[in-house]
């Protein structure tokens, strides 16, 4: 595990219908390459959600991780596994990224001898523990798609997974009206439930929770006299049972 | 002591090296003094004891964006001695501080208009003036905060740096650097912004920034993906240009997706003599000469066995974790901080470099620090540790060496060790 990330080579792009993994010198087989890449790929995207509950999020940490995700998609789009995954084989693929990260987890669990076992239940949200089950993670990342663990892909989502990355740095700046709609568009209530959930003070805003939230809640109590508050309407309602008012 | 606001976070020697200040977790700043050499006690020359405690920041919420602003001291510098008093600079992620700290050995007795307990005396009762007259009194160290330099850090503040002309000083973020006369509060000049227009460009940050120590219009700032800028104030007021742009090249065959993280400096100091500059990343401390752009001069490895393990420290995120590094006196020596609190000196003249360790167990009061060995594979000789047994939770980050001697303070989370060569 931690030979092939420390050691791994660059994948150059791949020559056509050559299997690319072959050419490359000093790396271990594919499917075990794929799987700790993918596996680095979910850690990556589960950091960038953790950041978000953070008191204060690290822009450094941030900024790092996210170029690491980017590079892990770059590489991937040039391997063309960023792309839509055969259907007998995708029922496969999540239970394959479990074990991987379940593995790299292991190592590290017996580390610190207390992070729990992955949820493997849980098809969608491979690799998370569950703790952060109850966080659905498409929906934090505010993906209009339904799934970024998953690696079939069209257009669509790709541009989700990069829109939620520049929607991760958007939130650690305040946000200007004009985009506060953007933000909310892909929301549904239930997010507030989680908000509620997670700060366990229904009704606060001030829970200082991180930048994720913190967008929403501050993008939902704008200044006074913003213009954007009379856009807001039904979304006003929703704020106003949270901050109490 | 065992709670988290005791964890130091800065150490710093004075420029005379009598006074070493510890910033902490809790916003306290804590000022060593070194005792006076004393023939009637000779080992306690060259101890350093309490000299004064306060509390330099507190925790703060900011109502605009909902977040807690943390009280930890992340820096403290001290500036030059002008007068009696001392005085630092210290700061957390949002806000700078100048603290004052004088001595109080003398009060006044004999007021005419008081009592001694200080109840007003009824003026028609007094019948003759006398001059009050200074008695001695227990010494008291006093701080109070001449200046405070706030709300001009929309992020965090990493660094902050006294300039050699005595007048003004840097303060850093993690997108822009601040100049700051230390006379004036209200206002700052920005001189480095690297925010993009869009955030979502956003892909590399500021994570120091410091003075030279000689040329005042000279400063150097490094960034997370292994560069360091030099500018020169005199081109322009904004210095997103910068005059030197250091960098060393990748070394293709050990690219990993690890290798930017890995490359991202954590801290950059100035030699001394100012001709050099050293960075440290997450597993070697390099030395540059300020003349040489294209790569360092000195490459020294700090824990090159933790290259293989480098996905597990992603995961439980030492990979971010930020050591700091500093030169000796004269420049002859460099130490930085690892894990398992160990520390490594690295000599520049003899090319020998030593791990050693800042715990309890390992080292009683004078006696002399017995060199450590990581095992790095194979078998494990008596007195090596493997690298699976480090314990990743113990790091130095923060170190410091005295300006003039072989003294060293090492932090080692809520410990602080002080150490010096034996003088015969």
């Amino acid at each position: 595990m931690g030979t092939m990330f420390a050691r791994g080579l660059k994948r150059k792009s791949a020559e056509d219908g050559e299997d690319v993994e072959g050419g490359l010198a000093g790396t271990q087989a594919t499917p075990s390459y794929s799987l700790q890449r993918q596996s680095l790929l979910d850690m990556s995207l589960v950091k960038l959600q953790l950041c978000h509950m953070l008191v204060e999020p690290n822009l450094c940490r941030s900024v790092l991780i996210a170029n690491t995700v980017r590079q892990i998609q770059e590489e991937m789009t040039q391997d063309g596994t960023w792309r839509v995954v055969a259907p007998q084989a995708a029922g496969r693929a999540p239970l394959d990224r479990l074990v991987s990260t379940e593995i790299l987890c292991r190592s590290v669990r017996e580390q610190e001898g207390e992070r729990p076992a992955p949820d493997v239940g849980d098809g969608r949200m491979p690799g998370l523990v569950p703790g952060l089950s109850a966080v659905p993670s498409a929906q934090a990342l505010r993906s209009p798609q339904s799934s970024l663990w998953e690696v079939d892909s069209s257009r669509e989502n790709r541009g989700g997974f990069q829109k939620s990355l520049d929607q991760i740095f958007e939130t650690l700046e305040s946000k200007t009206p004009g985009s506060v709609e953007e933000l909310f568009s892909d929301v549904d209530s239930s997010y507030y439930d989680l908000d509620a959930v997670l700060t366990g003070m229904v009704g606060s805003t001030q829970s200082g929770h991180g930048s994720g939230l913190q967008a929403f809640t501050s993008a939902a109590t704008p200044p006074p006299g913003s213009s954007c508050r009379s856009d807001l309407g039904e979304l006003d309602h929703a704020v106003e049972i949270l901050v109490e008012t | 002591m065992g709670s988290h606001s005791d964890i130091i976070s800065t150490v710093e020697f004075n420029y005379s090296g009598d006074l070493l200040a510890t910033g902490d977790k809790g916003g306290r700043v804590v000022i060593f003094q070194r005792e006076q050499e004393n023939k009637s006690r000779p080992h306690s020359r060259g101890e350093y004891n309490v000299y004064s405690t306060f509390q330099s920041h507190e925790p703060e919420f900011d109502y605009l964006k909902s977040l807690e602003i943390e009280e930890k001291i992340n820096k403290i510098r001290w500036l030059p001695q002008q007068n009696a008093a001392h005085f630092l600079l210290s700061t957390n992620d949002k806000t700078i501080k100048l603290w004052k700290i004088s001595e109080r050995d003398k009060r006044a007795e004999g007021y005419n208009l008081k009592d001694e307990d200080g109840r007003l005396r009824d003026p028609f009762r007094i019948t003759a003036l006398r001059v009050p007259i200074l008695k001695p009194m227990d010494l008291m160290v006093e701080a109070s905060p001449r200046r405070i330099f706030a709300n001009a850090h929309t992020y965090h503040i990493n660094s902050i740096s006294v300039n050699s002309d005595h007048e003004t000083y840097l303060s850093a973020d993690d997108l822009r650097i601040n100049l700051w006369h230390l006379e004036i509060t209200d206002r700052s000049f920005n001189i480095v912004d690297i925010k993009p227009v869009n955030m979502e460009e956003l892909t590399e940050v500021i994570t120091a920034a410091e003075f030279h120590p000689h040329q005042c219009n000279v400063f150097v700032y490094s960034s997370s993906k292994g560069t360091i800028r030099l500018c020169d104030m005199r081109s322009s007021a904004l210095c997103d240009r910068h005059a030197k742009f250091f960098e060393e090249p990748e070394d293709p065959s050990s690219r990993s997706f690890f290798s930017e993280i890995i490359s991202s400096i954590s801290d950059v100091k100035f030699s001394h003599s100012g001709r050099y500059m050293m960075t440290r990343d997450y597993l070697s401390v390099k030395v540059w000469d300020l003349n040489m752009e294209s790569r360092p001069v000195e490459t020294h490895q700090v824990h090159e066995y933790l290259r293989s393990k480098l996905c597990s420290l992603y995961e439980n995120d030492c990979i971010f974790d930020k050591f700091e590094c500093c030169w000796s006196g004269s420049d002859s020596a460099i130490m930085t901080g690892s894990y398992n609190n160990f520390f490594r000196m690295f000599d520049r003249t003899t090319r020998r470099d030593v791990t050693l360790e800042a715990s309890r167990e390992n080292s009683k009061p004078r006696a002399s620090l017995k060199p450590r060995k990581v095992c790095t594979g194979g078998k494990r000789k008596k007195d090596e540790i493997s690298v699976d047994s480090l314990d990743f939770n113990k790091k130095i980050l923060h170190t410091a060496w005295h300006p003039a001697e072989n003294i060293i303070a090492v932090a080692a989370t809520n410990n602080l060790y002080i150490f010096q060569d034996k003088v015969n």
